[in-house]
């Protein structure tokens, strides 16, 4: 393993009720989280190739967490996304390193499909900062019941040469979706966005 | 008995692998179940709200039997253990002291008897709110490499008219605990001190 992992932690909610109306089957969604030093951290670095290994490997097990966190088979994941939060003596492009030239591959490998874009957001910041990763379905971006955030937070990190990398996977949609738009039954599945 | 409804469950589970010091054989493993449920007391002063301990009984149990499961599922491999509510802002801190006993007494059954008393907190708070949960040993309050505290909280939670309830588990010391103290070998285990 390249990444130097200081924690791991996992995140499974489940929503039951909402406004008092049952969610039936609940809605259920994970996130894994990793805190790893930030081999970059406290100077300019050119080549950011270091980092762009740890997300590919990365990738792999949060994905692995996630679904195992759900007890599902991996293929019936739904909606998915990724998100990283640099600490102080990072940059933003190093979460960038991470999470967009190859942590993607092997979240598909792991899900089986996934043809769909995954959304991602980023950002600096101290220890305890709140992560909004951004939902949405695995195989057609276009599918609005599953646009959703999850929140993560950990209170010790990021310490300030660490990062915190966080992909989410859900077995449904937002509870009680009701806004129209593409239904997931409407799927093509041919350029991830219909 | 009634039923408690329950809107929203969160586990957590956190793997420590360092903390920049020596890694440990095993990871330290700390977990926490949360469950959002609705204040039946909320909005009003209730004189007779005792009853409604007994109510909770069958959830302490099930998120206590969650906890085990989420380490791995042997109870053997539990050491440390708190517990905590917060209550929403339509509620007073008195309706977290009805966790005390369901909680405490469904992890101390399901440990195997567990003989120190389960340290708590709780506090009132609005959506978002996080708790320090305090842990100490199960079966010897005053083994010091045990004391430790988890944060929790959910975004959304607790709302106005909810409880959030909390259980918290963990497999060992502070991943590099040493400042003296009643060592875990050291518990005579008579009266769940020392």
């Amino acid at each position: 393993m390249k990444a130097r992992i200081r924690k791991l932690a996992t995140f499974l909610e489940e929503t039951q009720n909402e406004m008092g109306r049952s969610v039936n089957p609940p809605s259920r969604r994970a996130a894994a989280v990793a805190v790893i030093e930030n081999p970059c951290a406290g100077k300019y670095v050119e080549d950011l190739s270091e980092l762009i290994a740890i997300g590919e490997e990365l990738g792999e097990l949060l994905t692995q967490r996630a679904v195992a966190a759900l007890g599902i088979s991996a293929p019936a994941a739904e909606s998915y996304g990724k998100a990283a939060a640099v600490g102080e003596n990072g940059e933003i492009e190093h979460a960038a390193a991470i999470l967009h030239p190859k942590l993607g591959t092997p979240v598909r490998k792991v899900l089986g499909k996934g043809a769909a874009l995954i959304p991602s957001s980023k950002k600096r910041g101290g220890m305890g900062v709140v992560l909004d990763i951004p939902l949405g379905h695995k195989d057609a971006a276009y599918v609005r019941s599953h646009f959703d955030g999850m929140e993560v937070r950990i209170n010790d990190a990021p310490r300030a040469n660490e990062i915190m990398v966080a992909i989410a996977i859900t077995d449904s949609g937002r509870p009680l979706a009701r806004v129209g738009g593409l239904t997931k039954d409407q799927i093509k599945g041919e350029d991830g966005l219909r | 008995m009634a039923e408690v409804p329950v809107r929203k469950k969160l586990m957590i589970v956190e793997e420590i692998y360092h903390e920049g010091g020596p890694a440990p054989t095993h990871p330290l493993r700390r977990s926490a179940a949360l469950a959002v449920i609705h204040n039946p007391f909320a909005g009003r002063y209730v004189e007779d709200i005792a009853g409604f301990m007994e109510d909770l009984k069958p959830l302490g149990l099930e998120m206590a039997e969650s906890l085990i499961a989420a380490l791995g599922g042997n109870r053997k491999t539990v050491e440390g253990f708190g517990k905590g509510a917060i209550v929403g802002s339509a509620g007073e801190l008195e309706h977290g002291a009805l966790w005390h006993v369901p909680g405490g007494y469904a992890m101390r059954q399901l440990l195997g008897d567990a003989k120190a008393i389960v340290a708590s907190t709780k506090k009132v708070g609005g959506p978002g709110t996080r708790l320090d949960v305090p842990i100490t040993h199960i079966n010897a309050s005053y083994v010091r490499s045990h004391f430790d505290a988890m944060e929790v909280g959910i975004g959304d939670a607790p709302c106005a008219g909810e409880i959030v309830l909390a259980l918290v588990m963990t497999t060992g010391p502070r991943v590099h605990a040493r400042v003296g103290g009643l060592k875990a070998s050291e518990i005579k285990g008579e009266d769940g001190l020392r």
